[in-house]
């Protein structure tokens, strides 16, 4: 049961890595910055679920497993929240999205 | 293995400075920030477990309450000073 455990985390573990490392990446190269905010919110849901389970397996049940969970779901409450508030920050501010200036362009020409 | 998973957290900080250097707009800048401290609070509870140290996840918590709050305020600026310079602009006119 703890060989299972111990897989099941390793491998929870290194998804979580790997998808902290693609939204890395696509936060670096993604064009405008609301394709940059798609990547980014990759880490933020899915490498924080990940590696955060895979932590809570090797934990086991104790006082650590309920400290996981607080971080996990106050992760989970302002991740969107702050996510949110960026896009109507930048949206208010007059930042348009790529495909859209591409077509207003098209337009005026 | 949790050598690999604090590895990857570090690269993707590196990243998101680097994005943070570059960005072109303060949104960029911001968004940068928020991903590092995002990722602050999972390599702080990686090394936690790394070490052996549980009181670490103490220190996560609270890091993520200070980035959400100073995220949240940082962008509220910035709303204002669009909105005021809008404002200006259309008196302007």
């Amino acid at each position: 049961m703890a060989t299972v455990l111990d897989i099941l985390s390793w491998v929870l573990l290194t998804l979580g890595g790997v998808s902290v490392l693609i939204g890395g990446i696509g936060a670096l190269r993604m064009p405008d910055l609301y394709t940059r905010m798609h990547a980014a919110s990759v880490t933020d849901s899915m490498g924080a679920i990940l590696v955060l389970t895979g932590i809570m397996l090797q934990a086991g049940w104790s006082l650590v497993t309920i400290k996981l969970i607080a971080i996990l779901l106050f992760l989970l409450l302002t991740s969107p929240t702050s996510s949110n508030a960026l896009a109507s920050a930048a949206l208010l501010a007059g930042t348009r999205p790529f495909a859209e200036t591409q077509q207003d362009r098209e337009d005026v020409t | 293995m949790y050598y690999v998973v604090s590895i990857a957290t570090l690269v993707t900080m590196g990243l998101a400075l680097v994005r943070a250097v570059l960005g072109p707009s303060v949104y960029d800048r911001v968004l940068a920030v928020n991903m590092f401290g995002t990722k602050t609070v999972l390599l702080l509870s990686v090394i936690a477990f790394l070490f052996g140290r549980p009181d670490f996840l103490d220190l996560a918590l609270a890091y993520a309450l200070i980035n959400f709050i100073g995220v949240l305020a940082v962008l509220e600026f910035f709303r204002n000073r669009s909105l005021r310079r809008r404002a200006e602009q259309g008196e302007g006119q």
